[in-house]
């Protein structure tokens, strides 16, 4: 029987690792719990549960940094930073429900452990960019730490990039310091109607290429639209080109104009003020649309430009659905249920243009049965391979949650 | 500076080595004979020189992947070169190693706009990539001051930084993909043209690594459209700590410029007696903050800040009103190395980032310094993320300075870990802040990052004596002690 320990601080967590280490057995690594159906089933003996490494520890808005265990709730840390004007600029999206979890429920230190990242990730970056320093504990169960608490650091190897996305395979993170950034006074964001994907993506990158500073540039095929709940994207009854600004008033007015303008020639122009436009993007930072029902949520990024190409050779072959973010780069897919997930048509597909699917929802069969990250070429391969035993030689931390093999 | 003890049976075969190398490379691209080597010698951290065994300059990734494989079997060291613009000697040759320079990969390979971004061989520089994409309203926005030299491999290996990376990041938030080969030859491509890794983001260590994990032989960037304005603020004020508040008070007004950067007055004495920009003399220290943007937004800043600069209690305060005469507030800071250059025989650059609130006390403290040295300090520094870079004045010829100003390098920099801040925040370990790598990191923390080197390189071989203190085998590292009896374990909260 499986034991679910939960450590109180750094020092447990690290007896508890010295612990499954003596006795050369493994931990399935867990924040709130949310995202423990991403990514492959772990195979682990016990649960090691680090929602009570909680709390924000130092918040100093004018150092426009923050430091908190990382159990703490990610909802708790907005609330914290929307009292002070700021935000985690990254835009960390809200999963949860895409797995049956209840929506707000999303720790810090999976958020970082996944390297998620919303809309905003053409023009801040991903929670990798955001994340400035760490303590964490290896499966060595040595507690060691990395970075600091300043932006500019580049004292040692940049382990925090490193932590970030290694899905709980590499350390548990038990702190962590974020940059946060000040939040944009005012939001706006053009749309486009009744463009397909191709013109979608060339109106896309007028936009991203202009110098209007746009931070959120997505495309909703005309039944993906038609579920965003936001009347003034619903009603025209067509597909939907999203281009959001933000930034001082005067600043989003100006650049909200400039683009009415610029993308005038690609079809017909309307705008989402404030409200709308938050309630818009964050159905496209969570996958809203996808939620419901059983189907197979897949999560690809490619080079912008190819995102209209590759997307439309799976929709078609898988008879899926999709809407696209970051310009193009990123394809948000929803398939019915196949036995294979549908990663054979999906890799073939993007092995043309490089980038890489991850396997968002899927049944822990085809979890088990097919990549659930981008298959890696062997000398790479054996590199990670080698990184990985280089922080858990014993592979007791999330064993097989990314690769079978590690 | 104590290096690695050079292996004098490697350095007694070395025409054997120069033979080999021949082998696989055309005759001219091993440097064997020693007034040419000794071009070497240095990169721009000068106090430290030695003439490498060998230089060899490879044209393709093939070439470095033969010549790696081969030092690999044989157990010879290598350290890559860009440009050679270190400021801490990350590219200090060894006398037992081969110097491998990337001066041939000199080549754009891809400029596309659909996807913004340029794909670069890395021995281009920093500003050809801006060069090539800004008739197109393009530029690469990480802009070291060394820009027209350092090569977008060098930046790669530090993780540089510039005046722009308080609003647009430093080059790991800039970069999309490397090609890398590995100390054994293996040839490895991590990113593309896409965001975010399929797997662990090596990119994201590779970045900083001071050639230490491999020798990166193909660059991809994001460019970004060129902000259609930008006004700059010269800013006086009459004491280093009204400055600093001034610094604090603008981020705190959820404003960050495009640049922020502070001079003391030293610094603002060698750049006004060089270049003439029309510094004022009779202040303690000058900000100069740049916005961009659209024009509405800019000059809405600039009225915001002029206001925050008044009320932090500027003495001085002016805004520029053309293209000319930003360049002309940009001068001095620009030149001010040069600048610096000209009042003293030799000077140090060093490199700490501290917490913005910590300016005004370590710019004191670092003055009692000086005075305790006997030695000048200037500052010229990237205000708005904290990051110093105290120019510290010294005569090599001196019996002595040198000494004195290492000592006094490593007591600023302690300073800077003190106060809550880091060893370096642009320029890398290198082989100058090395042993003081111990101030900032526990054992166990060095311990994890030389086990990361060691997936790379087991055998230490791929710029050895940089970055760490103290040396482990891998096999040793690797080992796993664990303490048998840690049962207090069982006595966790369960549930
Ligand atoms: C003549 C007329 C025309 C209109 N045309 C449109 C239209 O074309 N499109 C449209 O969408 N609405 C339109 N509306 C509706 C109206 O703009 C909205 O009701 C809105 O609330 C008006 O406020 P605002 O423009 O100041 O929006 P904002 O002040 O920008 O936003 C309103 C609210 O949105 C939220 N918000 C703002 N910025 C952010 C942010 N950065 N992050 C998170 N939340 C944020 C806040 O809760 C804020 O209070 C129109 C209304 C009128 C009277
Ligand atoms: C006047 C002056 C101003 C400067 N201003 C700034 C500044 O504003 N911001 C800033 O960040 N830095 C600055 N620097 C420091 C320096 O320019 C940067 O660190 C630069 O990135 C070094 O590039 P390089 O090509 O000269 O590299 P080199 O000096 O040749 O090498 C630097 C390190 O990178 C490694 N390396 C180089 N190329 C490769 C490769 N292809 N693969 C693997 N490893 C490699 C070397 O082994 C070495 O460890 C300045 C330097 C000078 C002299």
């Amino acid at each position: 029987m499986g034991k679910l320990i939960k450590p109180r601080d750094a020092k447990e967590t690290a007896e508890a690792i010295a612990w499954a280490a003596a006795d050369k057995v493994a931990l399935e690594l867990i924040g709130a719990g949310t995202k423990r159906d991403l990514g492959r089933p772990v195979a682990a003996d016990h649960v090691l549960d680090l929602s009570a490494l909680a709390g924000v520890r130092d918040y100093e808005p004018a150092e426009l940094v923050l430091t908190a265990g990382t159990g703490t709730k990610i909802a708790e840390i907005e609330s914290m930073l929307t009292a002070a004007n700021q935000e985690l600029a990254f835009e960390p999206p809200d999963w949860g429900p895409i797995w049956g979890a209840e929506a707000g429920e999303a720790t810090l230190g999976g958020i970082i452990a996944c390297n998620l990242s919303g809309p905003r990730r053409i023009k801040a970056g991903a929670a990798r960019d955001h994340l400035l320093g760490v303590a964490a504990v290896s499966g060595r169960g040595e507690i060691f730490k990395a970075g600091g608490r300043v932006v500019k650091n580049v004292t040692g190897y940049d382990l925090c990039k490193l932590l970030a996305g290694s899905y709980g395979t590499l350390a548990a993170l038990t702190e962590v310091s974020v940059k946060v950034l000040p939040r944009p006074e005012k939001l706006r964001s053009v749309l486009v109607f009744g463009l397909n994907a191709e013109k979608a993506v060339a109106a896309m990158a007028a936009a991203l290429n202009s110098p209007n500073d746009v931070s959120g540039a997505a495309y909703l095929p005309r039944p993906i639209a038609a579920v965003t709940g936001v009347a003034r994207v619903v009603d025209p009854g067509t597909s939907v080109v999203a281009l959001r600004v933000e930034g001082t008033e005067a600043s989003a007015l100006a650049r909200n104009d400039a683009l009415r303008e610029l993308l005038g020639p690609f079809g017909p122009i309307e705008e989402l003020h404030g409200m709308n436009s938050s309630r818009f993007w964050r159905g496209i930072r969570d996958a809203t649309h996808f939620v419901a029902g059983e189907n197979t949520i897949w999560r690809i990024s490619v080079p912008p430009a190819e995102g209209a190409r590759v997307a439309l050779a799976i929709a078609d072959s898988l008879e899926a659905y999709f809407y696209l973010d970051w310009g193009g780069g990123l394809i948000w897919l929803s398939a019915p249920e196949r036995s294979d997930g549908g990663a054979k048509i999906i890799h073939a597909a993007i092995a043309g243009c490089g980038g890489h699917a991850t396997l968002i929802r899927a049944s822990a069969a085809v979890r088990e049965a097919v990549p659930v990250f981008e298959p890696q070429a062997p000398a790479l391969a054996a590199l990670s391979r080698r990184v990985k035993e280089a922080f858990d030689p014993l592979h007791i931390l999330n064993p097989g949650r990314m690769y079978a093999d590690r | 500076m104590l290096m690695p003890t050079p292996d004098s049976r490697v350095i007694a075969r070395r025409a054997d080595i120069a033979t080999a190398l021949r082998r696989m490379l055309p005759a001219d691209s091993v440097i064997d004979a020693e007034d040419a080597r000794r071009a070497y010698e240095c990169d721009a951290l000068t106090a430290y020189r030695q003439s490498p065994m060998l230089v060899v300059l490879p044209r393709s990734t093939e070439e470095v992947s033969l010549i790696l494989a081969y030092c690999h079997g044989e157990g010879i060291k290598v350290v890559p070169r860009g440009a050679g613009t270190s400021l801490s000697g990350g590219a200090l040759p060894l006398a037992d190693g081969v110097l491998l320079g990337l001066g041939k990969f000199n080549r754009i390979l891809d400029i596309d706009f659909a996807n913004r971004c340029v794909t670069a061989q890395p021995g281009v520089t920093n500003l050809a990539i801006t060069q090539a994409v800004a008739g197109a309203g393009f530029y690469y926005a990480p802009d070291p001051s060394s820009q027209i030299a350092c090569s977008i491999g060098g930046n790669v290996a530090e993780n540089s930084g510039g005046v722009h990376c308080l609003k647009y990041g430093l080059t790991t938030n800039n970069l999309l993909g490397v090609e890398m080969v590995l100390m054994n030859g293996e040839v490895v491509r991590l990113g593309g043209k896409h965001f975010d890794s399929g797997g662990y983001d090596l990119m994201g260590i590779v970045t900083g690594s001071e050639g230490l994990l491999g020798v990166i032989t193909e660059v991809i960037v994001r460019i970004l459209a060129k902000p259609p304005h930008a006004r700059a603020l010269l800013l006086g004020f009459d004491a280093n700590e009204t400055a600093g508040a001034c610094v604090a008070a603008i981020i705190a007004d959820g404003i960050i410029p495009a640049g922020m950067e502070m001079m003391d007055r030293p610094a603002i004495h060698a750049a006004e007696d060089f270049v003439h920009a029309g510094y004022p003399r009779d202040v303690a220290a000058l900000l100069i903050v740049e916005l961009d943007g659209t024009l509405a937004e800019v000059d809405e800043l600039v009225g915001k800040v002029e206001a925050i600069a008044r009320q932090s209690g500027a003495v001085s305060v002016r805004s520029s009103t053309s293209e000319a005469e930003r360049a002309r507030f940009w001068a001095g800071r620009k030149a001010a190395f040069p600048a610096v250059g000209r009042i003293s025989p030799d000077y140090f650059c060093m490199d700490g980032t501290i917490p913005r609130k910590k300016l005004s006390e370590v710019l004191t403290r670092m003055a009692e310094m000086a005075a305790r040295y006997g030695l000048r300090v200037a500052n010229v520094f990237h205000a708005g993320d904290g990051n110093l870079h105290p120019l510290i004045l010294y005569d090599a010829n001196r019996p002595g300075d040198l000494e004195k100003a290492e000592a006094f390098g490593a007591d600023i920099l302690k300073l800077c870990v003190a106060v809550g801040g880091v060893l370096t925040g642009e320029h890398g370990v290198g082989v100058e802040k090395r042993d003081l790598m111990g101030t900032m990191f526990s054992d166990v923390d060095l311990d994890q990052q030389l086990r990361l080197k060691c997936a790379f390189d087991p055998g230490g071989l791929l710029n050895p004596g940089k970055v760490f203190p103290v040396l482990h085998r891998c096999a040793e590292m690797g080992r796993v002690h664990i303490q048998r009896g840690v049962t207090r374990f069982p006595e966790l909260p369960r549930f």
